[in-house]
């Protein structure tokens, strides 16, 4: 099977500053890293491989300084790593992004089945997986919680729909975005670390970086960056600053403090 | 007559509509006066409900009610929905398209967006009109660290909005609307199949009034069941960190932040929680907050209300006395 794996390349969210004053995030506070959720994806993506053969491909579009985080996914098993970049790429929206990642997907040719994450750490949509099945043509599921059985030409994914779990099939190929904690089959799946000498063996592969004229036999580079995304950030600012001044007590006086809160609050009488 | 009004997506893929939609007409209904046109709904149902769902979505605020009718069968079928809201866009022509940011809605919303190439804004708190007219949606990004406002520059400008920030309006029975019944062809409506539901959901943390959340200061699965005992004397639901969950203690329904429930509660109640960012992003819109905790330095001080230093086990079983006692 021929598997793509959608890969962010996102800043650790407990590591990277924020601008507090201008509600920006200086990017260069922390260096970029796999979106935690595409993880499964490379997980399932492997599992998928050892039922079936074929190859991993991993597509990422972010900065040349992403390179170190397409190493990681080759550590982890992805047998080759794509890393879209180029100025003509930044300040995508997700229409924009979506729209560049499937026509790199369609760049590649032949694929069966395309894995990605709910949503990543720092877009924080959970849209782009959706969007990149819609500009490809093929159906997709998000928020998969399950994968119950995959075959050549089918598989069959339980997925939160929101109110319930659902279990769906859907015809290859697909797009899946997975969730967490996920089972594969009967097994949890949880992302380790790649071995020493994978981490060795990926620091000597390629990373393939494409511009936007790789793409230009696939694409319309007016849709790309922010040349082709319909949506503008017209003010932002830092979310968690302002504390609530709590009360703080100790022991006993706490219990006290709690159950006057509670009659405060009315939850109990 | 092109791009005006309101389209609020009602999301009933079970038979019924969930109340978030009935949010957004709500929502919807206040911003009209500035955006000129109508309040649409577009819902897609069952021949035997499309009454009582047109009726429904009228006494919430809609003015036209766009119906798609389908099979039983294939009502949890998202291949359906994005081809009727795709067909109630060309049809109404709004300038806004408001979809609940629920699992089932952030995964049609993004699709219609792109067949139809509009911009579209994920999970917003917030959608106003500015002084230019023009539609500004907020949105948390960065697992919540940072508010952004985002203007759309083509149409219709399209939304998911977080269920519960907009409250419920009041349904009025004796609003008059019209409904638009219309049909849609699904080509490949085969390539994806529901078969069904496989599990319930053990809770919907997001409707909770009360809750007491537990996280790593809880040293053993045994112990939950003192927490379990508090949450039931409370009438709360018992949810958690995420470690729980990855250790297998608690169920993934009842994990609160970025990866699980985001909540907001009248009371939440975090025992032994650090207060990590990932947490905070689900929970800090609840209204009280109290936090118990060994470390008077654990993040999570800052967004509390009421914070108790001392150890979790100790009170949580002098709170049990208390209330269990005569004096409550
Ligand atoms: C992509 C991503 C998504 C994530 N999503 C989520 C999410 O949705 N929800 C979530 O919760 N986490 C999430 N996390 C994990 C998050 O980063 C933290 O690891 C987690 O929230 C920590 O849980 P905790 O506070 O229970 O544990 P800890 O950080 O270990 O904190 C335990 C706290 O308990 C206190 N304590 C210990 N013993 C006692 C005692 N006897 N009495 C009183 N206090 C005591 C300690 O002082 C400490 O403050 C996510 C992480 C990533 C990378
Ligand atoms: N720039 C990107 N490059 C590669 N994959 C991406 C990119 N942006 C988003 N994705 C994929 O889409 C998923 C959802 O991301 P988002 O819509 O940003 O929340 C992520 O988990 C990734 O798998």
């Amino acid at each position: 099977m021929d598997i793509v794996v959608l890969i962010k390349p996102t800043p650790d969210i407990t590591k990277v500053k924020f601008d507090v004053e201008k509600g920006v995030v200086d990017r260069s506070s922390a260096t970029l890293e796999i979106n935690p959720f595409d993880l499964y994806a490379i997980e399932v993506a492997k599992r998928i491989k050892r039922l079936f053969g074929g190859t991993i491909t991993s597509i990422s579009m972010a900065p040349p300084h992403a390179e170190p985080a397409l190493r990681d996914a080759i550590a982890r098993g992805v047998d080759r790593a794509i890393l879209l970049s180029d100025k003509r790429f930044a300040g995508a929206d997700t229409l924009a992004t979506s729209y560049t990642l499937a026509a790199a997907i369609r760049k590649l040719g032949h694929f069966d089945i395309i894995l990605c994450g709910e949503k990543s750490v720092d877009g924080d949509t959970a849209h782009v997986g959706p969007e990149v099945a819609e500009f490809l043509g093929i159906p997709h599921i998000s928020f998969v919680t399950r994968i119950t059985s995959i075959s050549r030409d089918t598989i069959v994914v339980e997925a939160d729909f929101g109110d319930a779990y659902y279990e769906v099939e859907l015809r290859l190929p697909a797009l899946v975005a997975l969730s967490r904690p996920v089972i594969f089959k009967e097994e949890f799946v949880e992302p380790s670390m790649p071995r020493v000498s994978d981490v060795l063996r990926a620091k000597r592969a390629r990373v393939e970086v494409w511009n936007a004229d790789a793409l230009s036999d696939v694409a319309n580079a007016s849709r790309f960056g922010l040349a082709g995304s319909p949506t503008r950030v017209v003010k932002a600012y830092y979310a968690l600053e302002k504390g609530r001044n709590a009360r703080v007590v100790r022991g006993d006086e706490g219990v006290a403090a709690i159950l006057n809160a509670l009659r405060e609050l009315g939850v109990v009488l | 007559m092109n791009w005006q009004g309101i389209l609020v997506y009602a999301e009933n893929y079970s038979g019924s509509i969930n109340r978030a939609s009935f949010e957004l007409l709500g929502k919807a209904r206040e911003l009209i006066p500035k955006v000129g046109g109508d309040v649409y709904a577009t819902v897609v149902t069952n021949k035997e409900s499309v009454e009582r769902h047109s009726k429904e979505l009228v006494a919430f605020g809609a003015d036209k009610v766009i119906v798609y009718t389908v099979e039983e069968m294939l009502l949890p079928n998202p291949v359906v929905h994005r081809v009727a809201l795709i067909n109630a866009i060309s049809y109404a022509k709004p300038r806004l398209v408001l979809v609940p940011a629920t699992p089932w809605g952030r995964s049609i919303a993004p699709r219609v967006a792109a067949a139809i190439g509009t911009g579209i804004t994920a999970d917003c708190l917030d959608v106003y009109i500015d002084e230019n007219g023009d539609v500004v949606q907020v949105r948390p990004a960065f697992t919540g660290n940072i508010i952004a406002h985002i203007k759309t520059l083509t149409n219709p400008v399209m939304a998911t909005v977080r269920p519960g920030v907009f409250p419920l309006p009041q349904p009025r029975y004796d609003r008059k609307g019209e409904v638009i019944v219309r049909d849609v062809s699904v080509p490949n409506a085969d390539s994806v199949k529901v078969l069904g539901v496989s599990k319930k959901k053990a809770v919907k943390l997001s409707e909770a009034e009360v809750i007491v959340a537990i996280g790593r200061g809880v040293k053993s699965k045994e112990d939950v069941k003192l927490f379990e005992e508090l949450a039931k004397a409370l009438k709360a639901q018992l949810a958690c960190s995420r470690p729980l969950v990855d250790m297998g203690w608690m169920e993934r329904d009842r994990q609160v932040g970025f990866s699980g429930s985001i909540v907001k509660p009248k009371l939440y109640i975090a025992l032994g929680i650090s207060g990590a960012p990932q947490h905070i992003a689900g929970m800090k819109d609840s209204k009280y907050i109290i936090a118990v905790n060994i470390d008077q330095s654990a993040p999570i001080v800052k967004y509390s209300d009421l914070v108790v230093i001392g150890d979790i086990y100790d009170i949580a079983k002098k709170l049990l006395h208390a209330l269990k006692s005569s004096q409550f």
